[in-house]
């Protein structure tokens, strides 16, 4: 009995559209088994109708919706809002993937800093020519003004979203590091009630980690980077305002932790303290958690015209007074094409291999290179070096003609600015799609809170769904929606 | 509190006070004037725009459909009840983390229940119907606010924004009706009638109020002493004066702050001279002086907060 149900049923009204492929099925093994911490949920849906996952899935959209967790759409007159696509099954990580992944981070977060530390003060890794110069000198993040700058506790990235593909061996791997601002945190917090509510019993059965404690322990790293000599800091999120697209979890995690949210019209800086402007006179603020972009922060010291920044923020910065989260210019290591040596990065400020591998890469900028990916555009993923956000790629095998040919020529006037990767059978999870449950393309972008002493990870993060047919993009501005991860205790 | 989220409230609470004064004159006007004889129609309008900071239209005939158009969903026009509702939106998205998703989702449906009515030119089949549930929108709002909101200082912003909208707009109202009056000499008597009186105490929603205290019998002098002294109607200018002195007081607590002297003592003044003020002795002496004081007085507790709480220069609050 047992084993009739821990296969695949494909006679069974939900499964009977789930068809593999060459990718790593996350619920599957390849005989179609189900893999053992699948089984308990694999088991209740078996148990359930299509009507009983469509009645949760109405009330998981209604609670987004209820609870103001939707996105602007740009350019929309009526200023209406709408929700991040939710998919109601949630993706299983066992303790063991965990613990990889989990050590991988950290040994990746801690060689970055030191990367970070390095290129902005002595540059050794420059000297000794394990990174190009000119590649970190071109880099359209890296700031000249924050040479020998020092940042508190010499931490450049508290806060680090980091992209991780699971490959068709199974194993994970980096695909992007995100070190400037990575958002979508508030959809893993959110996500996660909503699937309490709806899946009770599943989670008593099978011990999933918490994460609740992710607005805590931000707010712990935070407070760690305020100046010694300010024992009872005052910290704030910065927001470029109501019109950006992340502005909800903005508001969300300034109410997690209990900290004022503010824009840069509310701050003000005089003899280099930072000050807000609140009824009750003007306040000290120590530490500055920004979802502002480096470009947006302050018109005296980067671009002019904007309005977004505080004039002076920076130079209050450099003296120390005010701490920034993260630190300013990070994104010089999460450039696409230094992303290709973060393996060496690691080596040579750690000595340790790295536990999770990144993916191959070709980088235009080497001749030889360059010119194998414009003789195999039809096979790579082109992205730019500096866009995130699904933006500026190729997919080679789902393009046209026409359009490989425009992108080959972009590619050639600015080689610098691409690097091209193979196109990745990210492994798929199974996702409620239209009364069924069906398979899909799946990344799982974990949260990691960097304070110096100490590394948090909270076990899980958002697991981002390519809900179209065949479609490998994730991201929300691409079509992409998002799931619940459970991190086994076992 | 951030200044910002204070001066958000503020005028989140004060353009929907506006709407909702906007929709209650517009509908009495339309009520009004059914059937009237042209001269009268337009001598009525004439009064309501005043009290709305409208010039009238030239010419000497008044399209009551056009008028209420451009007064409700024009939105070339600043005053128009759509921009009020719409600015009393906007302020509220900005802080929509501060006050509670009931308040948010209420005013939005107002919003958008506005915005609807405009394009499809519903409201001309029901009119009245369409001002009454602009009323109830914003009442439904106002006690949303107060069972789901904390009466911290946020709170407090809101309710000032409230009343010194109403205090002003109401003085400005009862101007615009008692110039007229007052004017009459024996040659040429008052060119207001029975159902003016009526009406100027309708546009305050107090037509029963008044009835309860005075009866049915309205006559001019107890209809100002109604909307400017009663101590009781919600509607009055004293009272509006009270809460203001009052929220302007919870706020000075909250904060603490050094320049909170000279709002509180604006406030306290307005409110000394309607607890005090004979309705006689007012009209005897300088009705129109009186009201110009209190719109005056408003204005100034306007600034008076502003300069403290939300645009204080800076070197004034460095020694914290």
């Amino acid at each position: 009995m047992l084993s009739a149900r821990s296969s695949l049923q494909s006679d069974h009204p939900l499964f009977t559209h789930y068809q593999f492929s060459g990718a790593f099925d996350e619920m599957f093994d390849w005989d179609g088994q189900v893999r053992p911490h699948y089984r308990p949920l694999y088991q209740r849906l078996l148990e359930l109708a299509a009507s009983d996952l469509q009645e949760r899935q109405r009330y998981a959209n209604l609670t987004f919706l209820n609870q103001g967790i939707t996105f602007t759409v740009y350019g929309d007159h009526e200023g209406t809002e709408r929700i991040f696509p939710y998919d109601l099954l949630p993706r299983i990580i066992t303790a063991t993937e965990w613990a990889t992944i989990e050590a991988g981070l950290k040994q990746r977060i801690t060689a970055l800093n030191l990367f970070l530390h390095d290129i902005y003060h002595e540059g050794r890794i420059l000297a000794d020519k394990v990174i190009p110069r000119e590649l970190v000198y071109t880099c359209h993040h890296y700031r000249r003004e924050m040479r020998w700058v020092t940042v508190p506790r010499r931490i450049y990235t508290s806060v680090v979203g980091t992209d991780l593909v699971r490959l068709p061996s199974g194993a994970f791997a980096v695909l992007e590091d995100n070190l400037r601002v990575p958002s979508g945190v508030s959809y893993m917090l959110t996500n996660r009630g909503v699937m309490q509510r709806a899946f009770p019993q599943l989670f008593a059965n099978i011990g999933v980690q918490p994460i609740d404690n992710y607005g805590q322990a931000l707010l712990t790293t935070l407070r760690s980077l305020a100046p010694p000599q300010r024992p009872d800091p005052s910290i704030v999120v910065l927001t470029p305002g109501v019109f950006n697209s992340a502005y909800f979890e903005h508001t969300f995690l300034a109410r997690q932790m209990g900290v004022e949210l503010v824009e840069g019209r509310d701050l003000l800086v005089h003899d280099n303290i930072v000050y807000m402007r609140t009824t009750a006179g003007l306040r000290r603020v120590d530490v500055i958690y920004r979802r502002v972009d480096d470009d947006f922060i302050d018109p005296l010291a980067f671009r002019h015209d904007t309005i977004l920044g505080v004039a002076g923020l920076f130079n209050a910065y450099r003296a120390g007074n005010v701490a920034f989260a993260n630190a300013v210019g990070t994104g010089v290591a999460d450039d696409k094409a230094v992303y290709a040596y973060v393996p060496r990065i690691i080596r040579y400020y750690l000595g340790e291999d790295p536990i999770l591998p990144n993916v191959e890469t070709y980088l235009c900028d080497e001749p030889d290179q360059l010119r194998y990916v414009l003789e195999h555009l039809d096979e790579l993923v082109v992205k730019a070096v500096g866009e995130s956000g699904g933006y500026g790629m190729l997919i080679g095998p789902h393009s046209s003609a026409e359009e490989r040919a425009q992108f080959g020529a972009r590619i050639a006037a600015h080689p610098r600015n691409y690097i091209a990767q193979p196109t990745l059978q990210l492994s798929r999870a199974p996702c409620f799609i239209d009364e069924r449950v069906e398979p899909r393309h799946v990344d799982l972008r974990p949260y990691i809170l960097n304070s110096g002493d100490q590394i948090t990870i909270v076990p899980g993060g958002l697991t981002r769904v390519a809900l179209r047919r065949g479609s490998l993009v994730v991201n929300s501005s691409q079509g992409g929606g998002s799931k619940d991860t459970w991190v086994l205790f076992r | 509190m951030l200044s910002r989220v204070a001066d958000s409230l503020y005028w989140m609470s004060r353009y929907l006070e506006r709407a909702e004064h906007t929709a209650r004159l517009l509908s009495v006007g339309l009520t009004q004037t059914l059937g009237q004889e042209q001269e009268a129609v337009r001598q009525r309008w004439l009064r309501l725009l005043a009290a709305l900071h409208v010039t009238p239209p030239s010419g000497s005939d008044i399209d009551t459909t056009v008028l209420v158009q451009a007064q409700s969903f024009d939105t070339e026009n600043h005053d128009a009840l759509v921009n009020s509702i719409t600015q009393a939106r906007e302020n509220a998205r900005q802080v929509r983390e501060q006050i509670s998703t009931e308040m948010w989702e209420q005013l939005n449906r107002l919003y958008l229940q506005v915005r609807t009515h405009a394009s499809a030119q519903l409201w001309q089949d029901e009119p009245i119907e369409f001002f009454q549930s602009v009323k109830e929108g914003a009442h439904l709002f106002q006690g949303i606010t107060d069972a789901t909101m904390s009466h911290g200082e946020g709170w407090h912003f809101i309710q000032v924004g409230r009343f010194l909208e109403r205090a002003g707009a109401t003085a400005l109202l009862l101007d615009t009706h008692f110039q007229p009056h007052l004017a009459a000499t024996p040659e040429e008597p008052s060119p207001l009638d029975f159902n003016d009186w009526v009406a100027l105490l309708k546009c305050c929603t107090a037509f029963e109020a008044y009835c309860k205290v005075y009866t049915a019998d309205v006559q001019p002098t107890r209809v100002a002493e109604f909307l400017l002294l009663n101590g009781e109607s919600p509607r009055s200018v004293r009272f509006a004066a009270d809460r203001i002195q009052r929220s302007l007081q919870a706020i000075a607590q909250a904060t603490a702050s050094r320049g909170a002297g000279r709002a509180e003592r604006l406030a306290g003044r307005l409110r000394a001279a309607l607890d005090y003020g004979q309705v006689d002795e007012i009209l005897a002496d300088d009705m129109h002086g009186s009201l110009s004081a209190i719109r005056r007085s408003c204005d100034g507790i306007h600034t008076a907060i502003y300069q403290t709480y939300v645009v204080y220069p800076v070197e004034s609050a460095l020694n914290v």
